[in-house]
């Protein structure tokens, strides 16, 4: 447990240097904003996939379930507290009747995003007990399931819009520059993120994750309460999974269910290539590797249009073949085997 | 959806063209299936990109027939293509993965996939395609029940194939080598047999079922270039249905999914029935893993 140490000034100066960066960026890097804020909720995607998959060994290829279930709630919350939700899918949020004061837009964001961690958690609370019990391939190939099957069903129900998807609530100009706000709230559920799994995984919680990915009928026949473990650690993942949704679906403003919502081809895959780039089963890889990937990303898409599925499926397979320790991993590696030659 | 139900209650013969045309469609289920057990059994990987293979041998024996080629020569033209896929991914990817954790395997055979999707997307273009074919329906009771020939010989075909392959598992020298491998590989590799061979002959192999199991069903079902991961999950879910080398389970597997996925499309609307597909594939596994928990045991 070396690697969650307390706070020495080092430590402190190397994360008030962040926050600045943090604060900062979208000031200083006014065109890149739109991506940043996208980085910011990657990076929780990617931290919250790792609690799961790095930390306690159960890789899930759905969790965009959680990321889509966040999504269309906060949309459902918004909308809903102050329109009837079908009627503004109908008329596909637009006209002269569906228009939100600032006082309305500010409530329903704050009631949207809590809302949207809860219904997450819960929905992973429920499928936990279902879904966790099985392991290797077949909780993998489930969960993937789970996710499609999620934005299948969401493409079906007219009432939040069926396949031509949902916006969500129009800001009102008279609030200004919400996309300024939407980044510090993706800032701050970034931060929020990171602190508590580092205060999780420095606790004994944390050793329960690792001994479950070690070996978990060990740890079982150890005495630990294995199947509580993992449900709790499920459930706080899809919690930020929900909040991290909630926003994501305000800054693209547009919920398409297959494409943005329940994406398991785009999304789905991206966190956990995120974590892998960044390395598995670190607090600082998935930071890392989402950093890393978005870059990679955005190269992509502006100078591989209309292959970069192409070039991040090459990624991908590279990454998980020859690649798999990630970032943090070859350099801890490469750090420990340094340290034993000094011994030498 | 209780007005659909209705429906099938006052026409039952609509439910017997339902039951009919999910059986014709199982048999390409059940052939893929059988490819992935294959791959499953041997190598301990499970081929994620198992439905792209299927969706790129249609779209060859798609371009093979606009070509001018005969129907019946396409297929072979998409198996052996598919068979170089195969032995081209298995010595730049594959190969690495052998032995390895689980999770990278599945990860890796995603990211083929993904690449897969785009690269036939850009090719072949991403629209719903279908092999025109020509040879017309049979029809019963008052044109009530209408079966196409098509798919009656794309049944038949796959059902051949299967059989054949089953034979040169069990009979020929090369399938007993692969059989050695998939029960002790360290004792096959000491009676002299190459596992690493034997690895590469099994993965070609599957792409070259899955390539022609696409170009069969080029002719009577439309192919997509996204739309290859239903197809993996299908395999998927039968392999635990029928458990791991049982290729009469497979097939039975098959044939009822094929019957399920045609009445939930029929009774819950056609939008639902990929969501069917994928729900009762967590069904299962919940089932199965619930079943094996009285055991004190779970699915790994």
């Amino acid at each position: 447990m070396a690697e969650y140490r307390a706070l020495t000034p080092k430590r402190l100066l190397l994360i008030a240097s962040l926050l600045a960066v943090g604060v900062a960026a979208p000031l200083v890097l006014p065109a890149y904003q739109l991506q940043l804020t996208e980085l910011l909720l990657f990076i929780v995607f990617a931290l919250a996939w790792d609690l799961v998959g790095g930390q306690m060994g159960y890789n899930s290829f759905g969790n965009v379930l959680f990321v889509g279930l966040g999504m269309y709630g906060a949309a459902i919350v918004q909308v809903g507290l102050f329109y009837d939700v079908g009627l503004y899918n109908a008329a596909r949020g637009g006209g002269t009747q569906f228009v939100f004061d600032v006082p309305q837009f500010i409530t329903g964001l704050a009631l949207g995003i809590p809302a949207a961690a809860l219904i997450s958690a819960f929905a992973a609370w429920l499928l936990g007990s279902l879904v966790l019990t099985m392991r290797g391939h077949y909780f993998a190939i489930c969960t993937l399931g789970l996710g499609i099957a999620a934005g299948q069903i969401a493409a079906g129900i007219p009432w939040i819009g069926a396949g031509s998807g949902m916006l969500t609530p129009n800001p009102p100009e008279a609030l200004g520059d919400v996309a300024l706000l939407l980044y510090y709230l993706a800032l701050g559920l970034a931060i929020t993120c990171a602190l508590t799994f580092a205060w999780l995984l420095s606790t004994r919680f944390g050793l329960a994750l690792n001994a479950i990915r070690d070996d978990e009928d060990k740890a079982e026949a150890m005495g630990l309460k294995t199947h509580a473990a993992k449900v709790t650690a499920w459930v706080i993942a899809a919690g930020f999974l929900g909040a991290a949704g909630a926003l994501y679906g305000n800054v693209v403003r547009f919920i398409d269910p297959v494409q943005t919502a329940f994406a398991g081809a785009t999304i789905g895959v991206w966190m956990i290539l995120m974590a892998l780039l960044g390395g598995k089963g670190t607090l600082a890889g998935p930071i890392v590797g989402a950093i890393v990937f978005q870059i990679m990303k955005e190269l992509f898409w502006t100078y591989l249009l209309g292959w970069q599925r192409v070039a991040l499926g090459l990624l991908i397979i590279a990454v998980a073949v020859f690649f798999p320790a990630g970032i943090v991993g070859f350099i801890r590696e490469r750090g420990s085997a340094k340290a034993k030659e000094q011994n030498q | 959806m209780t007005s659909n139900l209705l429906i099938l209650y006052e026409a039952p013969a609509l439910g017997l063209q339902l039951a009919i045309d999910g059986i014709l469609i199982g048999a390409v289920f059940a052939l893929a299936a059988y490819g992935m057990a294959l791959v499953w059994g041997v190598t301990n990987i499970i081929n994620v990109a198992q439905g792209e293979f299927v969706m790129l041998g249609g779209l060859i024996s798609i371009l093979g027939a606009e070509h001018g080629l005969p129907l019946w020569l396409t297929v072979p033209l998409a198996a052996a293509a598919l068979y170089a896929l195969g032995w081209l991914l298995f010595y730049t990817v594959i190969v690495h993965l052998l032995g390895r954790d689980m999770f990278n395997s599945v990860l890796a055979t995603f990211g083929i996939a993904i690449v897969m999707q785009q690269v036939m997307a850009h090719v072949f273009g991403a629209a719903d395609r279908i092999a025109a074919s020509s040879l017309g329906s049979w029809f019963f009771l008052d044109n009530f029940v209408v079966i196409s020939k098509m798919k009656v010989v794309v049944f038949a075909a796959c059902i051949g194939l299967g059989l054949t392959l089953a034979w040169f598992l069990s009979r020929s020298r090369k399938g007993q080598a692969i059989r050695a491998v998939a029960q002790k590989p360290e004792a096959a590799s000491i009676l002299g047999i190459e596992t690493r061979k034997v690895y590469c002959l099994t993965y070609s192999l599957n792409a070259a079922i899955c390539g022609a199991a696409g170009a069969l069903a080029a002719t009577a079902y439309t192919i997509q270039p996204y739309g290859g991961l239903s197809y993996t999950v299908r395999s998927f879910m039968i392999v635990v249905v029928a458990g791991l080398g049982n290729l009469g389970g497979v097939i039975w597997a098959a044939l009822g999914l094929g019957v399920a996925e045609n009445f939930a499309g029929f009774i819950l609307g056609t939008q639902y029935q990929i969501a069917f597909v994928f729900g009762l594939l967590v069904a299962v596994l919940v089932f199965r893993n619930w079943r094996l928990r009285r055991q004190r045991k779970h699915l790994e």
